[in-house]
């Protein structure tokens, strides 16, 4: 019967050539900027006149852009962890419910990836303000005295990204946590393991991979969530992309806003090359 | 099973334990949508809260704001636009990659995803440097480029992931009935893969509606986007109308998320 031989590619799939549009459209508009930006970074000067590796000295040398660069890294780790113990949480207690109670918390999980950034963050300066609701609920139970400042806080801003970024650590999480085998969990138990037991032995490292890739979306989002971070952070908190902004467009010092973006996207890229190693290594463990 | 154990304590604990911090999550995930929502309604002039009284001014005062209605028509123009061209560019790319075994479509399938890991101001920055030095003016041509770059992957991720659940089975058999490889594509795989392309449309036109760091290099001084405008007004003065704003967008993406999800249950393929 399927002596009619089909030249090219089985009807399944498709030749590489649909890419071709795409592809150059990338090479067009992502990738020679980006070509170009490195180029850029190599000026010696605002002016572009003369080549050399002044800018790189600088961000070595300056005292200033290094540290700026360490602070934000640190700040996606804060958020990252927080995010974590909320988000698995969340998702744990998500695959336990009943199959309503799922639809509704999948729509307050997905909403706020929705909803725009300005309007979540614009929230919490309400919600962490002098008249906000967690000072007037703090006052009026006479906790304290006096408004606390909550915004342009390191902690007021944590928690403001938890809130953003929660959303790309719940869902990675619940579908790890919605692929474990129950079995294994009452195996554990009927074994004489206690939960904690169970949960710390069983549960945590079978869902490593969706931790990982959790984390890895959590923490790249925080570290460039430049609307969060300036509306929160205000100006008594600078972070690597308020940092490139200004350069760039309050100076227009180009070669060094693009040389400091260069090193801000390769610590990134570091993080998540790092991030794609671990989630190998715990997958080959669980193989094991 | 093991009905008995369930009881301990120390279940009993962990249980009691990790619900509390998922409360927690919920209400930290709910906390910015209600409050912006009643905040919206005050009679007052702050952002105190709670309001002191309610009322419907702050949206009465929405019609005369003329400059944000411009913002929003021109986020509204480029959204649509680099949607419609990260569909049709972002389909045939996925279409040509999500079978493929070759190292090339893997190759072309993380080039075509980098740019949800790499920080979008640096993109940004990148693009303004060289359409700058080809000597191409800022509009909203150059928007839409830019904001396409950033909202392909999404299409092509949902797109990926539909047409990788398409029984084969339909398209051989489909094949060995007689059917073109256009005709199959129009009648067979296409229907089928429309709710993916759907919600990869819809993720895109709300990443770049609310698109700031690429914007914000990319348009030009008389260009006014919504996000930006939004956040600059922020950054000035803190006023109420922008609550009513946020609200009316809360609104908007609720009603679409609810439709998006009836038709392409857009909530299973965002993981």
């Amino acid at each position: 019967m399927n002596t009619a031989v089909v030249k090219g590619p089985p009807a399944t799939g498709y030749s590489l050539a649909f890419a071709s549009p795409l592809a150059a459209f990338f090479v067009l508009f992502f990738l020679a900027p980006l070509l170009l930006l490195i180029v850029i970074s190599f000026y010696a000067t605002p002016d572009l006149k003369s080549f050399g590796l002044d800018q790189y000295i600088k961000i070595a040398t300056d005292g200033f852009t290094l540290p700026v660069l360490a602070d934000t890294l640190w700040l996606g780790v804060q958020t990252t962890l927080l995010c974590l113990v909320l988000g698995y949480a969340l998702a744990w207690s998500y695959v336990r419910s009943p199959r309503t109670m799922q639809k509704v918390l999948m729509l307050i999980i997905v909403m706020p990836l929705l909803t725009s950034v300005v309007v979540r963050t614009f929230a919490w300066v309400v919600i962490l303000g002098r008249q906000g609701i967690v000072n007037s609920m703090l006052m009026e139970m006479g906790w304290i005295s006096g408004p606390l400042k909550l915004l342009y806080t390191r902690g007021g801003l944590i928690v403001a990204l938890a809130n953003v970024q929660l959303p790309l650590m719940a869902l990675p999480l619940i579908t790890a946590l919605q692929k474990l085998d129950p079995n294994l969990e009452d195996a554990s138990s009927a074994l004489g393991a206690s939960a904690l037991r169970t949960f710390v032995r069983i549960t945590l490292p079978l869902t490593l991979p969706g931790i990982l890739a959790g984390c890895l979306l959590t923490f790249a989002a925080s570290i460039t969530a430049f609307i969060s971070q300036s509306l929160i952070g205000g100006g008594q908190m600078l972070f690597m992309p308020m940092y490139i902004y200004q350069q760039a467009s309050s100076l227009q010092n180009w070669p060094f806003a693009a040389a400091i973006s260069l090193v801000f996207l390769i610590a990134v890229m570091a993080c998540v090359a790092l991030f794609n190693a671990l989630g190998r290594l715990s997958r080959g463990h669980i193989a094991d | 099973m093991s009905a008995g154990r369930r009881h301990e304590p120390a279940t009993i604990a962990l249980t009691a334990v990790l619900g509390a911090i998922a409360t927690i999550a919920t209400l930290l995930l709910l906390a910015p949508t209600v409050v912006v929502i009643v905040l919206s309604f005050t009679n007052g002039f702050s952002l105190k809260f709670p309001p002191p009284g309610y009322s419907l001014r702050w949206y009465e005062s929405l019609p005369d704001a003329f400059q944000l209605q411009y913002a929003v028509i021109n986020s509204l123009k480029v959204a649509s636009a680099s949607t419609l061209l990260a569909v049709v560019l972002g389909v045939a790319a996925a279409m040509a990659i999500a079978r493929s075994e070759k190292t090339m479509a893997r190759v072309l399938d993380s080039f075509f995803m980098s740019p949800l890991i790499l920080p979008a101001l640096a993109f940004g920055l990148a693009s303004l440097i060289y359409f700058s030095r080809i000597g191409i003016e800022l509009s909203l041509r150059t928007l839409v480029i830019g904001h396409t770059v950033v909202g392909v992957p999404y299409v092509i991720r949902t797109t990926v992931a539909a047409l990788s659940q398409l029984p084969p089975a339909l398209l051989e058999s489909s094949a060995s009935l007689g059917a073109s490889r256009t005709y199959t594509f129009r009648r067979v795989t296409l229907p089928l893969i429309a709710p993916g392309i759907a919600a990869g449309a819809f993720i895109s036109f709300m990443s770049s509606f609310d698109n700031v760091p690429v914007s914000l290099f990319l348009r030009d001084a008389s260009t006014d986007m919504l996000p930006i405008r939004m956040w600059q007004d922020l950054e000035s003065r803190l006023d109420v109308s922008i609550a009513a704003v946020s609200s009316l967008m809360v609104l908007v993406t609720l009603v679409l998320m609810i439709v998006m999800e009836r038709l392409t249950g857009i909530s299973k393929r965002m993981r």
